[in-house]
């Protein structure tokens, strides 16, 4: 799925990197709106073999939007905020 | 007197307002960077878009709330991003982690509970795909993050939020390729005459129908989802008409959400008893008017205490403080006191109206079938729970035990209210009957190697 940016998107650009690729974000996004609207379709994949999840309730309460964040650990994607240089591995 | 409040939402704000007034620094507890809460909640350092464009009809009451919200955060000990993963009542101590990382102990001798809500969902075949979302979540994007779930979204429920967040995606230039509301036109317009308790609210709902049907959004109304499509991600949801006829209307996304359940895992965990509520279809934490809780010292608000929405969250958040401080024999206003007991008393009139305006589609629940995952965390299907029942588990602690729903790393947060449908429903007896899935720490997952310290 790909996410849409519609109000509100004139801030400033940044890079961060998940699975080692450079991907383009805002300031302001987290890290869940910044790898949806660059089109990477999920951000995690389930453990129990029925494919990609993107997160669900993005309020912090579901837990299926995690992901490791390098020197972070396990991070939920709808409640961190993206910093340039980020490393976000999917898991 | 150490007080807590837990939560910096409506309730919270206005809860803290209280304290603050009557001479009590309180430690306040929030798990988000910011406080507002879902429906005031403020987008990160960055965003420009004003409150009347963030908020549309609430934009007062969010600048007010926010007004607080700032006024207050310098005179109260401020902790946000913080957790309260636990509570052991017996000691009256608060366990929390801040930064996802720094964990504490927080002592208090009276604690306010405000810690709000979330959707309450339906499980559908293919609700586990990428772009399928909560009605809250997809309104979160929207607010908070300028984004839609996608071009042209779905969205699935019932309730206010379901035809609020189709608004706000149309204005966006996200038009819906559907709003499927489940319950029939007339099981609405019955309300209409309770609804008028809150008269400016129902006019308000009345307005955003309309001005759905003028931009011209396709609405179905007693109408049934049947399942969502797609490989990668949603791409179509297959559903049925009032007339039982069957559609397939394409779609890049889908919100599901059938109005509201408290987040009530703190009051369970500090020992508060819970009652079914049938007008609701939720447990709820069992409390006076005021918001005591049966266990000494602890009292509730807002959403999280049971589903009233924004504004009766800022009247019993207020309402709260006040028995808190009355209790406690410090001063509290008592024509303030009367005057939030009646607005309290009105808007449940109003409350009571809406439930049984969108009711929850119990009867899709516990008809789900076999293969549909009930629980998202690990895939536990309508099936497995239905094999529970047969083995012999009478209540949802049990069936816990034998099929692992409420396990995963929600908690049971989601697959909750649906698991109890289909338990009910297999055994034959009430929901109520089956009971509710018991609240443990920690309430959200935290890194492993922290609680043992």
């Amino acid at each position: 799925m790909t996410a849409t940016r519609l109000l509100d998107q004139d801030r400033p650009g940044l890079i961060f990197t998940v699975d080692g690729v450079e991907v383009p974000a805002r300031q302001g996004d987290t890290l869940l709106t910044a790898m949806l609207t660059a089109g990477l379709g999920h951000v995690r994949t389930s453990e129990f073999g029925d494919g990609g999840r993107a997160g669900f309730c993005w309020m912090g309460a579901c837990q299926d939007c995690w992901v490791q964040v390098a020197g972070q650990g396990i991070r939920r994607a709808c409640t961190t905020l993206v910093q340039p240089g980020l490393e976000v591995i999917r898991r | 007197m150490k007080v807590v409040v837990v939560g910096a939402g409506p309730a919270g704000i206005r809860a803290v307002e209280q304290l603050v007034r009557a001479g009590v620094t309180p430690t306040w507890i929030e798990e988000s960077p910011d406080g507002g809460g879902r429906i005031t909640q403020r987008p990160p350092a960055g965003f420009t878009r004003s409150a009347a464009a963030l908020y549309g009809a609430d934009a007062g009451r969010a600048r007010r709330l926010h007004a607080t919200l700032d006024a207050m955060k310098p005179r109260t000990d401020w902790r946000p991003d913080t957790l309260v993963w636990n509570i052991r009542p017996q000691d009256r101590v608060l366990h929390t982690q801040t930064d996802g990382a720094a964990q504490a102990e927080v002592p208090y001798d009276a604690l306010i509970l405000c810690t709000g809500a979330m959707d309450r969902v339906l499980p559908l075949p293919g609700w586990t795909l990428p772009g399928v979302t909560t009605l809250g979540g997809a309104q979160v994007a929207l607010k908070a993050q300028g984004v839609g779930i996608g071009a042209k979204p779905i969205l699935v429920g019932t309730g206010p939020l379901l035809w609020l967040t189709a608004l706000q995606y149309a204005k966006a230039g996200a038009k819906p390729a559907l709003v499927l509301d489940t319950t029939p036109f007339l099981t609405k317009a019955w309300q209409a005459a309770g609804m008028m308790w809150n008269a400016p609210t129902f006019l308000r709902g009345i307005g955003i129908m309309a001005a759905l049907r003028l931009r011209g959004v396709p609405i179905a109304e007693d109408a049934t989802p049947l399942a969502i499509e797609g490989v990668e991600g949603a791409t179509a949801l297959h559903w049925r008409d009032a007339a039982w006829k069957e559609h397939v209307t394409p779609c890049d996304a889908v919100a599901l959400g059938w109005g509201l359940k408290p987040e009530s895992q703190l009051a369970d965990l500090a020992g508060v008893p819970f009652d079914y509520d049938a007008l609701q279809h939720n447990w709820v934490p069992r409390r006076d008017a005021a918001g005591r809780a049966p266990v000494a010292g602890v009292y509730m608000a807002g959403d999280g205490a049971g589903i009233g929405g924004a504004e009766v969250a800022e009247l019993s958040g207020a309402r709260a403080a006040l028995a808190l401080l009355a209790d406690a024999k410090l001063p509290s206003d008592a024509a303030l006191t009367a005057h939030l007991d009646g607005r309290l008393r009105t808007e449940a009139r109003f409350r009571a109206a809406l439930e049984r305006a969108f009711p929850y589609p119990a009867k899709l629940a516990a008809r789900m079938e076999d293969s549909t995952p009930v629980c998202r965390c690990e895939v536990i299907t309508a099936g497995e729970l239905r094999a529970a029942a047969a083995a012999d588990a009478p209540e949802m602690n049990r069936a816990k035990a034998f099929s692992r729903i409420g396990m995963g790393r929600c908690q049971g947060r989601l697959c909750g209210t649906p698991a109890a449908e289909v338990l009910a429903s297999a055994l034959g007896v009430t929901v109520a009957e089956v009971g509710r899935l018991r609240g443990q720490p920690p309430v959200k997952p935290i890194p492993l190697q922290q609680p043992a310290a």
